[in-house]
């Protein structure tokens, strides 16, 4: 038997990010072929910031195998959210290895069987961890013919692979399966494998479009997340939760809830539980809890938090800036001061954040909703005291994540929970939870001054954003001289924020294109341009240039100065990898201010496209979900309350919002792929606004635009 | 105090001896293990948790199981006929109607129900009859062009 030596055996099993020691994969998989590979590089560590590129471990972080019965199956500590990558994955696989797309498989976010891995977010799958699963699945495909090579007794030159079966080029009866192959093996390679480009013409799988693999599940209720297990003896756990993230809380009279049948209350610190079998009897324990609480002033709410923002003694940082702002001034022959505002937004999947959790025979194995199975287990790791081994992390399918579930505070009190009762506790945030705990895309202030001279040439772009990131926060258009300011917390100083803020569906870029792509429209309607006259005039990127092409062929635009009367918006920007641009066009009711899109295209260059099927849903998703941030979402709060915690204070896109939608992914099969569960809802504000100009002339600085602030808006024309 | 609730469950004659004032949401979830109806806010607003209650939808977290007594009751496990996806059901399915999966048995409960009062909805009488349910993954188009799809093979009589 053929066995490959492994490096860094003694770091394997000594690291304790990793899940079980690698020599008990065999026992717990059976017999086969294991490629290990690792999707990150030392580049990619460099890229990262430090703490995050020190979590990463330097041996591998995925692997895949080959069973004895033939199939082929991809572990990796990604999980499925609805994004589609249970289906591209393979698809990028079964090319590779020469196999039928449905001899592959795919297990996802289980710690203890699936490598390390840092989180499903970002647009990462494909474009990194998925461009190097594919060099390894070649790598394999090469092990696989070196054995067949040496089972026929035939070069590896005269062999051929169709459907998982191996050829001799020149006797066609000489045959050996991919299953036969493997019969019997016990075979671990560990590749350190750079990502390359195949030939693009040979692709049969990638490429083609795929109709979702989970559909089958997700239609029939089959489909198991997270509140769907079942362990004995489980018991529902409500959490009593303060009345405001300033509150503390003073004294706890929990005797009323202990009346109610079968409760049981559970306290540990500030963590104070009912749990019972019953979830309706949980449910009516908990609120018979009577806790009282002092409450921290907190000096600010959604109205006046920009001015805060604006005024807080904030860490400014410059970042890449060119040319010299006192040169570009000089050179204008109109300069234009704009103030941008982007409230919190709350992420509202509709499954909210739940776990179950077990200690059982000393292991903690929780079932969770989650971005992170790696990082709620180190989460649980670190509260309950627990080494790697005794914890487990399992992730079934996750019912929306958009950022929000990167998150993982409700696996951690689950997991305490369990501990403390001794029985397996189901936990499923309430929808108030849910609104209350949040991570919030953060709200922002961004400022901008730019100027253009005589020919319509942007020559100053002075851009400043505080508090809500930077990423899209380029100029991409062809300016001369420009400078960035990022203002964020100082470590040392009073929290700006409120509460929690994360990641939000293409965190920060919706935010900084839309500041972006209405500075720009303003100075195009100043100069007197058509707006995507003026954008090719003033870019040289030829991706976005390419996208405002398509997208103008795809909407059929006949070019006009802005206010038209038409309602028809431009935007365009960058992100994950991947460019766009959008039209759109609206009607706005003057009398009341509502504004209905009635349609928007989007063309997208995200390089090669894996999955066109699965491409496409993701950009009329981000299209439909954006048209949310655009028109009405808004967390409302006053001190450290949340005033807008339920799903009617809270507006998301309905049936009844949506426009006609287009789309156009453009044909890059030579370039890698980029990502594609983002970057088509980040000009969603910006398209919209615009529209909005072109149909009024009113402008609009502030997101969401709400028939209140659209009428303020016109009042101004 | 428990008592015998019998309702038909998915073409099945059932009973349960429980708490009539119990949430059928949770009585189905924990009691008969039926897990595809699925909890999205517990107040009505979102129709994750829509079954069909006498070919109504309704919104399985804001009727006590008491109130389903006598009457049918059918959830997304009991859509499909021997093993065969109701054309709704495989409607979603060609048309990629959804990602997350989550709100889809309720999107699909309450499709149902409006092409049994409807056979042939308009696109606009569609979007009127789904509103209420809400998709935060933004298939919206999708599940549109599956329920006008069921339509016309339901009223083939398939």
């Amino acid at each position: 038997m053929k066995r490959e030596q492994i490096k860094d055996m003694d770091s394997l099993q000594t690291s304790e990010r990793h899940g079980m020691p690698r020599r008990d994969f065999f026992k717990i998989l059976g017999g086969g072929i294991i490629i290990f590979f690792r999707p990150w590089r030392a580049l990619d560590l460099n890229r990262m910031p430090a703490e995050q590129a020190r979590g990463v471990p330097k041996d591998y972080n995925a692997f895949l195998r080959i069973a004895e019965d033939g199939t082929v199956t991809c572990y990796t500590g990604k999980i499925e959210m609805g994004q589609g990558i249970i289906t591209s994955l393979p698809q990028m696989m079964a090319d590779e290895l020469n196999v039928p797309y449905d001899r592959i498989k795919i297990v996802m976010g289980d710690t203890d069987i699936c490598p390390w891995d840092q989180g499903t977010w970002g647009s990462l799958s494909t474009r990194i961890f998925g461009q190097i699963m594919r060099t390894a699945t070649a790598e394999a495909r090469g092990v696989l013919l070196d054995l067949a090579s040496a089972q026929l007794g035939v070069p590896v030159s005269q062999l051929e692979v169709k459907d998982g079966i191996v050829t001799d080029t020149k006797d066609s009866k000489k045959t050996v399966s991919y299953a036969q192959l493997a019969k019997g093996k016990r075979i671990e390679k560990f590749l350190d494998v750079k990502p390359s480009m195949e030939d693009y013409t040979k692709f049969k799988s990638i490429g083609k479009s795929y109709n979702r693999v989970d559909s089958n599940l997700k239609v029939t209720g089959e489909a198991k997340y997270s509140g769907d297990m079942k362990l004995p003896g489980m018991v529902f756990a409500r959490i009593l939760r303060p009345p405001s993230h300033a509150a503390k809380m003073t004294s706890v009279d929990y005797s009323g809830a202990e009346k109610i049948a079968g409760t049981k209350v559970v306290r540990e610190g500030d963590l104070v539980a009912v749990i019972n079998e019953n979830c309706d009897l949980a449910d009516q324990a908990i609120v018979k809890i009577k806790a009282e609480y002092s409450f921290n002033e907190v000096p600010v709410n959604d109205k006046t938090i920009y001015e805060f923002m604006l005024k807080a003694d904030s860490n400014a940082k410059a970042l890449n800036s060119t040319g010299d702002m006192d040169a570009g001034l000089k050179l204008c022959d109109k300069t234009f001061e704009s103030e941008f505002h982007d409230p919190y937004l709350a992420h509202v999947a509709i499954e909210t954040h739940t776990a179950l959790a077990q200690l059982d025979g000393g292991k903690m194995t929780v079932w969770a909703s989650t971005q992170s199975p790696f990082g709620l287990r180190e989460g649980i790791m670190r509260e309950l005291g627990l080494p790697a081994e005794e914890v487990r992390v399992i992730t079934p399918f996750v019912g929306g994540g958009f950022g929000g579930k990167g998150e993982y505070q409700q696996g951690i009190e689950a997991a305490k929970l369990a501990k403390l009762t001794g029985k397996p506790v189901m936990l499923m945030w309430t929808r108030d939870e849910e609104f209350i705990y949040d991570t919030f895309h953060p709200a922002g202030v961004i400022k901008i001054k730019s100027g253009i001279d005589k020919a319509g040439l942007i020559k100053l772009w002075e851009y400043s954003v505080y508090y809500s990131g930077t990423r899209g926060a380029d100029a991409i258009y062809d300016i001369p001289n420009t400078k960035f300011t990022h203002y964020s917390q100082k470590s040392d100083g009073p929290p700006v924020h409120q509460f929690g803020t994360g990641a939000w569906r293409a965190p920060n870029n919706n935010t900084n294109t839309f500041a972006r792509e209405v500075q720009i429209d303003i100075m195009a309607a100043a100069a007197g341009t058509d707006p995507l006259e003026f954008r090719r005039k003033n870019l040289k990127d030829e991706h976005i240039l390419d996208c405002l092409k398509a997208v103008a062929d795809k909407f059929g635009y006949v070019p006009g100065k802005a206010p038209s009367g038409r309602g028809i918006g431009i935007a365009c920007g960058a992100d994950a990898g991947a460019w766009v641009a959008h039209m759109a066009e609206v009607k706005v009711d003057k009398s009341t201010g509502k504004v209905k899109v009635v349609r928007i295209a989007c063309a997208q260059d995200m390089g090669l496209c894996v999955n066109p099927e699965g491409a496409t849903i993701q950009m009329e998703g981000c299209i439909t979900m954006g048209l949310g941030y655009t028109l009405s979402e808004e967390v409302l709060f006053e001190g450290g309350k949340i005033l807008t915690h339920s799903l009617d204070a809270y507006d998301i896109p309905k049936f009844s919002w949506l426009p006609k939608i287009d789309t156009v992914i453009l044909d890059r099969k030579d370039k890698p792929p980029q990502g594609g569960g983002e970057p088509a809802i980040i000009a969603i504000g910006a398209v919209v606004a615009n529209a909005i100009f072109d149909a009024t002339g009113a402008r609009l600085y502030r997101m969401p635009m709400t028939p209140e602030r659209v009428l303020e808006a016109l009042k101004k024309v | 105090m428990e008592e015998t609730i019998k309702f038909q469950l998915n073409g099945k004659q059932t009973e349960a001896v429980i708490d009539p004032t119990q949430t059928l949401l949770w009585v189905l979830r924990n009691h008969f293990g039926l897990t595809g109806t699925k909890f999205g806010c517990g107040m009505g607003f979102c129709g994750a948790c829509t079954v069909l209650i006498d070919n109504e939808p309704v919104r399985s977290c804001q009727l006590s199981v008491g109130e389903a007594a006598g009457k049918n009751v059918i959830t997304i496990e009991g859509l499909a006929t021997k093993g065969k996806l109701h054309p709704v059901q495989k409607a979603f399915v060609e048309h990629d109607a959804l990602q997350c999966g989550y709100c889809t048995p309720g999107m699909i409960m309450n499709a149902t129900g409006l092409l049994i009062k409807n056979p042939t909805p308009s696109i606009q009488q569609i979007k009127d009859g789904m509103e209420n349910n809400l998709c935060r993954c933004g298939a919206h188009m999708r599940i549109i062009e599956a329920v006008q799809t069921a339509s016309k093979e339901m009223k083939g009589g398939k």
